[in-house]
């Protein structure tokens, strides 16, 4: 174990089961790394060290050969923990300690991972930097002047400076994909209802998938084993069989027909990202892919028809937040609906009004037809254009980000150019495909590059086999950052 | 190009969306939305004649479970976050509801 923080889950459980390192001495590892680089980073928002500690005796006792056993993880704010306060990064919930897990923790912890704490994201997992946390952004770990992407931008830097080999996020239009992209980390967004989504604070329900940020595909396929399946307590889980991820895992990918949307590669990507792209594209075709032209036809509408699908769903999701049964409430109110007010308006931060305002309009008299039934008409049109897509190809083959991650401060007066660097990962989540971002390269400066593999409905299994096979002729996903 | 929202419209959504927000806010606001409405019209553009909207993406709709009865949150749980909570009557305490 000698070269911890950054071994893989994989080889942490493999090391436990042996006998080599106790799940406690993993878990106080985990704990002085976070301690040592996250003052910094400020990954995590409440680390649970004593919590931890318990948990990872309890499986040195009792499960040392379950499949995660010992394994620290880290949890994106938005996912509830019995009795660790839950945030979503909103002063309307700074306090807001749950009174029951979410499934997903459930399930990590039955399989004897190790919860170390909660990371930082944008408030309600709404934006593409963490810059809109209540609490202060993340930093990205290949340089702290840089965002970490987001929304789950901590649950990548957890993962990227070692301080957790297993992260989960949620990604409702890239928030999981993006910043593992930018923090050159793995990152999984599962098909719309691979995943239970009990416990998890919703944003735009249609859209919201959780998914895990590793450093590898082997163990993003691990972890999604452990996570994925039906609920009871989730009606949109499907009971949809799953796969032998871990299985799918051969290298070989001769004869995958791989599409490439070359058109929406013409304009606003960074040359330095197109430039792995194509150069990643080369790995895959060495492999035995076949790379194939395709066309989206309404690409181009995704990032429009995204912003009124999820703002709507915002807008009515984020109603529950009125100061009655659990979170801030503002003082001094006399009566009921200016308590709602003053609560609202004091507990949410700009960009969360700002898409409440945004979602109410839209579904507002006079407008639903000409915003929100036409963006679900476009909705329409752009799973049909993937549908008609993987009658040709296996998989989609884009970058992740079109930039590397840009300097924190860059872009808040625009919120609009920060929603344009969502192009390539929206379109999955209106679709409910499954999507996997791996690292592909760095930047001159060395600021890390993703390559993301889109695929058919419930088959993740295939891009976790392209995605591993990648990194079997490339070094990428080794890099660290100096710390 | 005017904006595409008053500041009129935006105190009209704020009222629906029970927002109180400040001139500041409200100035921002009139401009901000605006320049994504602008950007969001795109899709206006497109013919949907026909096209059947998507409000969720599931393939198959889920199986229903049992309606069984099973204990839910205690009273206690579900009031220990409330900011203002009655736990002799087991109650969330409001302001009053008439002005």
């Amino acid at each position: 174990m000698g070269t911890l923080p950054f071994q893989t889950a994989r080889d942490i459980r493999d090391a436990v089961a042996a006998g080599q390192v106790s799940a406690v001495e993993v878990c106080e590892h985990a704990l002085r790394r976070i301690d040592a680089v996250d003052p910094v980073l400020k990954a995590f928002l409440t680390v649970a060290a004593d919590r931890a500690l318990d948990r990872a005796r309890a499986v040195d006792r009792d499960k040392r050969s379950a499949p995660l056993a010992g394994v620290p993880v880290a949890l994106k704010d938005n996912i509830m923990t019995r009795g660790i306060t839950t945030t979503a990064a909103s002063r309307m919930l700074e306090t807001f300690v749950p009174p029951y897990d979410a499934t997903v923790v459930t399930r990590l912890e039955e399989a004897g991972a190790v919860v170390v704490g909660k990371t930082n994201c944008d408030e309600f997992a709404m934006g593409s930097s963490t810059e809109n946390s209540a609490f202060g952004p993340s930093r990205n770990p290949w340089n702290p002047d840089h965002i970490s992407g987001g929304s789950s931008g901590g649950s990548a830097v957890a993962v990227a400076a070692g301080m957790a080999p297993i992260a989960l996020g949620s990604d409702t239009g890239g928030s999981i994909r993006q910043p593992a992209s930018l923090c050159g980390i793995a990152g999984l967004k599962p098909t719309y209802g691979r995943v239970s989504r009990y416990g998890l604070i919703a944003f735009a329900s249609s859209l919201d998938q959780i998914g895990p940020l590793t450093r590898t595909a082997y163990d993003a396929a691990l972890a999604l084993s452990v996570l994925a399946g039906p609920d009871p307590r989730d009606s949109t889980a499907s009971q949809e069989p799953l796969a032998d991820y871990m299985g799918a895992l051969t290298g070989d990918i001769r004869g995958l027909r791989l599409g490439v949307p070359r058109r929406m590669l013409e304009q606003g990507v960074d040359t330095s990202v197109s430039g792995c792209f194509f150069a990643a594209l080369e790995i895959l075709r060495a492999r035995g892919a076949e790379l194939i032209d395709i066309d989206l036809p309404h690409a181009s509408y995704a990032i429009a028809t995204y912003y009124v699908v999820a703002t709507a769903e915002a807008s009515s999701n984020l109603a529950r937040y009125d100061g009655v049964r659990y979170g801030f409430r503002a003082e001094g109110a006399r009566e009921l609906r200016e308590m709602y007010e003053k609560t609202r308006s004091r507990g949410f931060g700009p960009e969360v009004k700002r898409r409440i305002m945004l979602g109410t309009y839209v579904l507002s008299a006079g407008y639903y037809d000409a915003y929100y039934l036409k963006a679900q008409q476009v909705r329409t049109l752009i799973r049909r254009d993937y549908e008609q897509a993987f009658q040709k190809v296996d998989a989609v083959v884009m970058p992740t980000s079109p930039t590397p991650a840009f300097k924190i401060g860059e872009r808040v007066e625009d919120p609009l150019s920060l929603y344009l660097t969502d192009v390539f990962t929206v379109s999955a989540n209106l679709a409910g495909l499954p999507a996997f971002s791996v690292p592909c390269g760095l930047t001159p400066t060395k600021l890390p590059i993703g390559l993301q593999v889109t695929g058919r409905p419930f088959e993740e299994a295939t891009l976790l086999r392209i995605g591993d096979s990648y990194e079997r002729d490339t070094g990428w996903w080794r890099e660290c950052p100096n710390l | 190009m005017p904006d595409r929202l008053t500041r009129a419209d935006v105190d009209r959504i704020a009222t629906l969306a029970r927002l109180e927000l400040s001139d500041t806010e409200k100035d921002l606001f009139v401009a901000q939305l605006s320049h994504v409405l602008e950007y969001a019209e795109q899709i206006q553009r497109l013919d949907t004649e026909g096209v059947v909207p998507t409000s969720q993406v599931l393939s198959r709709m889920p199986a229903d479970r049992l309606d069984e009865p099973r204990p839910g949150l205690a009273n206690e749980d579900a009031l220990a976050n409330a900011p203002d909570p009655s736990p002799q009557t087991g109650l969330f305490r409001v302001p009053r509801v008439m002005g």
